[in-house]
């Protein structure tokens, strides 16, 4: 039989899971970039993938400080910002898009190669980068938490950290969308002629976007690393799609709908494929021939489904307002 | 649950073997992850070998193996033993290092013949493959550079023509709707796939598998248009959302590609043709038959965009549809040939990469996506002669970089070039010069 | 839309005698704020602009007239900086213009409108006007996230943008999106949101196109009122009853060349003018979008019959 308390009970350990934390934290500066300031960046995995390698490569090569190593990535994500916004933020709005595709590629692509393998651990990824972080760890060892949230002092820290970052950057988020700065992006994204001749020097604005979503994304980077090892298969264009799936699913022009929207995304579909698994196994899709490896596989074709139909009959999200529409235009 | 996010579940037990000993290897201070004679010991795939110099075992040759995603490097123990474990079954290419050999030795087949170090291995019927290296004194001949420069151009104009009939169907597809199709990738696989289903599994001759997979890819581009994209169009989404819904489609068909057809590499028949010799360049039938066919195609489009009445049609949808609407012009029409012929251009091209790269897999046309967005963007958005020309570049200078950097780095300069091209010229190759900004 | 509107209300006498010498295309002004020298702009081998020398005078009305394809959007274009010239230079109260950002020009007191509406759709109306609003210092990201530094200026400046929309009568509107403006009301949106940067000169490009004719009376006295207030206006019409009524200047635009400039009665007759460019379109509308379609429909079924034959 299906075991469904057992379903119930792993996707609950995705609400509050880092990853969910991550994507949502990502999800936000697509936000920034996507929802307010109308930047169509296709590239948000190579933004993760920088905070990814930055945080695994000052660490282990280089033997950064956790804050150090922190800040190389940071410091990195405004590089990336920069190169990627130069050529193309006078440019129409497909071009950014598709050299944003592009350039994260190229960053997995760089991660992947053999030639760098000393570094980057080719394509076997990085790992041993935890030790620092668990180091600031006050919290003493222990088991905290109850039913599906029960975990050791280092995953109650890591989610406290997660979720204070998100909680933190919702705010200055929000801060940003209520100011005057939120305004001209707003206007940007609405017709950055019209605010060119209203005196505001877009190309700046839309510089000042790419980066701070940029930041966001790469911090989110850092925390989806810190539950796994860092692989660079992860940060394929798929991570990007997932995270406009998530953005689309929240609202794209909103604070906290990248949040319900990770978190929605998460619990559904750690529900959805245990719920598949659990019945394949059960046998219950035995009529169509569905074989357990299929099983796996269905998640990945419902979120294509799920993305298509957010985007057919509800673009503003759940959160969005029907009439702030990011892209309806 | 543990919380693997996007990893898939079997990759966790061996990448966590293999970073132990990554880190074992890093803090060792040697840097080097090939410092074992075996990797992933508790895979359930091995491959195995041993390397011997005229009899005796050999240590210390470093052996790569890379395929289906995975790569990894082993040193021969003294015993001249050696064994990987990879993720999955399936074709593996693998090669010995020369350059770890002792001096004027190489690899030799069992008769002491000189043969190349690269091989590929294949999985049978067991979780066990293997692959023996024998050595023996020679000198292995190496191809001049100019040699290779102009085997590489050859290869690179292949490549580059059957991009270019994805290409001219995702720009005809983008100037005609003004949408960016992902799932242009996902219609490139199609024709793969089709041909597989009836050339492999219903065992149909190639040739009329060939027309069948054609004549499905166009209507697979008539059904999209019919079922998916006029109706949003009716419906009045905006473009940027239209892209997302491709992408959407894009995940959506890719994945029941792998449910379908499962996630392993397939040949088609006829793929291992002998080649050619022109000079220095060596060419299968197979290969030049690819190009006659990527030419005769785009000719086939050039005639069809300039010479016929639809496609002038075409091109008047292209330049302003609501102009061309009020000049009689049927525009839902030419959307509709535009998806057709777009989807069987894309099939043709995915079976041409078929027999390129070689073999079939589900993410095949997911895989030169980027590429060919960048022979359109190359070529100047919208601009059908110029994604041709944009597409040769990208498989020419494919090809061509190899020369320089490692193969695993080839597509990182196309995309490169893509951006630095977008820097000087905005409006591509071809593009007319407007105003972009 | 040939519209019969007066400007109602006292109006501001017509400037008059503000040239130097005998009128011909090119005159001096005795106090201009515009002077341009030699600008062109090809595209593509098609000349779009090609203005040898030209004077707006300062503090009047002058209207940009000529038939589409003359170049007044992209000699507006390259006056904003929205365009680059391939030559030419040209100077704003004296300080030269050629090859700065549209954004400095607008900061400099340059500010235009389009000819096709740039309401900030999803913003609300109040929000649009609050972004024209120049020296805000919230507009600085850092400076945003300490709301305190910005709150009292954004007081200011919303005090300011209300008192403008009940100027226009949009006060009513403040809270709604701009989406649900009509046509007419963008444009005076468009126009209110101009001059909440206190500009010196307002450009506007076709103010009346598009616009509902119980709207063009309202119009058409704001921009009377901004001469009143001591700005200059230089605008692009196609509407010879208005260009007659408002403006104190008519500069005539024809393949890219300034063919004629004079107070409106003497350009309106002209006969040059009118033979070589009003033609029988003298008195009418001149918005040519319909026929210019035509003639493009027309040229593709060409296209198209010329292939059925051969």
């Amino acid at each position: 039989m299906v075991d469904f308390w057992q379903i119930i009970q792993n996707a609950g350990v995705e609400l509050i899971s880092p990853t969910t934390a991550a994507y949502a934290l990502a999800a936000l500066g697509l936000a920034i970039h996507f929802g307010f300031t109308g930047l169509v960046n296709f590239g948000q995995a190579g933004f993760m993938a920088i905070g990814a390698y930055g945080y695994g490569i000052s660490t282990l090569t280089f033997h950064f400080p956790v804050w150090g190593a922190v800040l190389v990535g940071i410091g990195a994500s405004i590089v990336f910002a920069l190169i990627l916004g130069v050529p193309t933020l006078r440019l129409r709005a497909d071009y950014l898009s598709i050299v944003t595709i592009a350039a994260a590629e190229i960053l997995r692509l760089i991660f992947t190669t053999n030639t760098l393998e000393a570094v980057t651990g080719s394509a076997d990824g990085l790992s041993g980068y935890k030790g620092g972080f668990a180091d600031l760890n006050p919290i003493p060892d222990g088991t905290y938490g109850f039913g599906p949230w029960t975990m050791n002092a280092y995953d109650l820290w890591l989610r406290i950290v997660a979720w204070t970052i998100v909680i933190i950057a919702c705010l200055l988020a929000w801060q940003l969308m209520r100011s005057p700065w939120g305004r001209v992006v707003k206007g940007i994204r609405e017709d950055e002629d019209a605010v060119r001749a209203l005196g505001k020097n877009v190309y700046f604005y839309k510089m000042q976007s790419l980066i701070l979503g940029g930041v966001f994304g790469t911090i989110a980077g850092m925390i989806f690393i810190l539950p796994r090892a860092i692989v660079p298969a992860n940060y394929a264009t798929t991570l990007t799609f997932f995270i406009y799936t998530i953005l689309l699913l929240g609202g794209a022009a909103t604070i906290l709908g990248p949040v319900v929207g990770s978190i929605i995304f998460w619990v559904l579909l750690s529900a959805v494929s245990g719920f598949v698994a659990r019945a394949q196994a059960a046998g219950w899709f035995d009529l169509i021939g569905m074989s357990s490896v299929q099983a796996g596989q269905t998640r990945f074709i419902l979120v294509g489904i799920v993305l298509m139909l957010l985007v057919i009959f509800r673009p503003q999200g759940i959160f969005g307002n029907k009439k702030e529409l990011a892209f309806v235009k | 649950m543990e919380v693997t996010g996007l990893i898939d579940r079997r990759w966790t037990r061996p990448l966590v073997a293999l970073f132990a000993i990554l880190i074992v290897a890093l803090t060792l201070g040697g840097g080097l992850s090939a410092s074992a004679d075996s990797i992933n010991d508790d895979s359930d795939w091995q491959i195995k070998g041993n390397v011997k110099n005229d009899g005796e075992p050999l240590g210390g040759v470093l052996i790569s193996v890379s395929g289906n995603g995975f790569t990894g490097e082993v040193k021969t123990g003294d015993d001249g033993k050696w064994s990987v474990g990879v993720p999955e079954g399936g074709k593996y290419t693998i090669t010995l290092d020369e350059s770890t050999l002792p001096k004027g030795v190489i690899v030799t087949d069992k008769d002491g013949v000189v043969i190349p170090p690269t091989r590929e291995v294949e999985f049978g019927a067991t979780k066990t493959a293997l692959s023996n290296y024998f050595l023996g004194v020679g000198v292995r001949e190496t191809t001049s550079f100019f040699d290779q420069f102009i085997q590489r151009i050859f290869t690179g104009l292949s490549f580059g023509l059957l991009l270019a009939l994805a290409a001219v169907g995702l720009s005809l597809i983008f100037g005609t709707t003004g949408l960016n199709n992902f799932a242009h990738a996902e219609m490139v696989t199609f024709g793969a796939l089709a041909t597989l289903t009836f050339a492999v599994d219903f065992a149909w001759p190639l040739w009329a598998a060939l027309i069948v997979a054609i004549v499905l890819s166009g209507a697979f581009g008539f059904v999209l248009d019919a079922g998916l994209w006029r109706p949003l169009r009716r419906k009045g989404v905006g473009l940027i959302p239209m892209m997302i819904v491709s992408i959407g489609l894009s995940l959506a068909l890719r994945y029941l590609y792998q449910y379908l057809y499962g996630g392993s590499t397939r040949q088609l028949p006829g793929a291992d043709g002998a080649d050619l010799k022109f000079g220095p360049i060596s060419l299968s039938p197979l290969d030049l038959l690819s190009m006659g066919i990527s030419i005769l195609a785009v000719i086939g489009v050039a005639f069809f965009l300039l010479r016929t009445r639809l496609g002038k049609a075409t091109r008047a949808v292209s330049d302003n549809v609501s102009l061309a609407a009020a000049s009689g012009i049927d525009v839902d029409r030419v959307i509709r040939i535009v998806w057709v012929i777009g989807g069987a251009l894309a099939g043709l091209s995915g079976i041409l990469f078929a027999f390129y790269r070689p073999g079939v897999s589900w993410d095949m046309g997911f895989q030169i996506l980027l590429l060919i967005f960048a022979a359109v963007t190359l070529g100047g958005l919208g601009t059908a002669f110029g994604a041709v020309v944009g597409s040769i570049v990208v498989g020419l200078f494919i090809e061509i970089s190899t020369l320089w950097i490692p193969s695993d780095m080839k597509y990182v300069g196309a995309l490169v070039i893509l951006i630095l091209v977008l820097l000087v010229r905005p409006q591509g190759i071809l593009g007319r010069k407007e105003r972009i900004g | 839309m040939s519209s019969d509107v007066k400007p109602t209300k006292g109006s501001p006498v017509k400037s008059v005698d503000m040239h130097v010498g005998e009128i011909v295309p090119g005159v001096p002004k005795k106090d201009p704020i515009i002077v341009a020298d030699h600008v062109t702009r090809t595209f593509g081998g098609l000349t779009a602009v090609d203005v040898d020398h030209v004077e707006i005078p300062r503090n009047a009305i002058t209207a940009l007239i000529g038939p589409n394809g003359a170049g007044k959007t992209t000699f507006f274009n390259l006056l904003t900086g929205f365009d680059k010239p391939d030559t030419g230079k040209w100077t704003f109260m004296g300080k030269s213009l050629a090859g700065i950002p549209s954004f400095r020009v607008a900061r400099l007191g340059q500010v235009r409108t389009f000819q096709l509406t740039k309401a900030l759709s999803l913003l609300t109306v109040l929000d649009n006007m609050k972004l024209g609003a120049k020296g805000q210092k919230g507009e600085n990201m850092f400076v945003a996230l300490l709301p305190w530094l910005w709150r009292k200026q954004e007081e200011e400046i919303e005090a300011k943008a209300m008192e403008l929309l009940a100027r226009f009568k949009l006060d009513t509107k403040a809270e709604d999106y701009a989406a649900s403006l009509s046509g007419g009301q963008r444009k005076l949106l468009e126009m209110a949101r101009a001059l909440m940067s206190d500009p010196t000169l307002v450009m506007l490009d076709e103010p009346m196109a598009g616009v509902n004719p119980a709207l063009t009376q309202s119009l058409l006295d704001h921009i009377l009122d901004l001469k009143t207030q001591g700005m200059t206006v230089l605008f692009v019409e196609h509407d010879m009853q208005m260009v007659r009524h408002i403006a104190d200047w008519v500069i005539v635009m024809a393949e890219g060349k300034i063919v004629a400039e004079g107070p409106p009665d003497a350009v309106m007759s002209n006969p040059a003018v009118i033979d070589a460019y009003l033609g029988s379109h003298h008195d009418q509308d001149l918005g040519e979008d319909p026929d210019q379609e035509k003639e493009n429909v027309n040229a593709i079924k060409e296209l198209l019959d010329a292939d059925d034959k051969s």
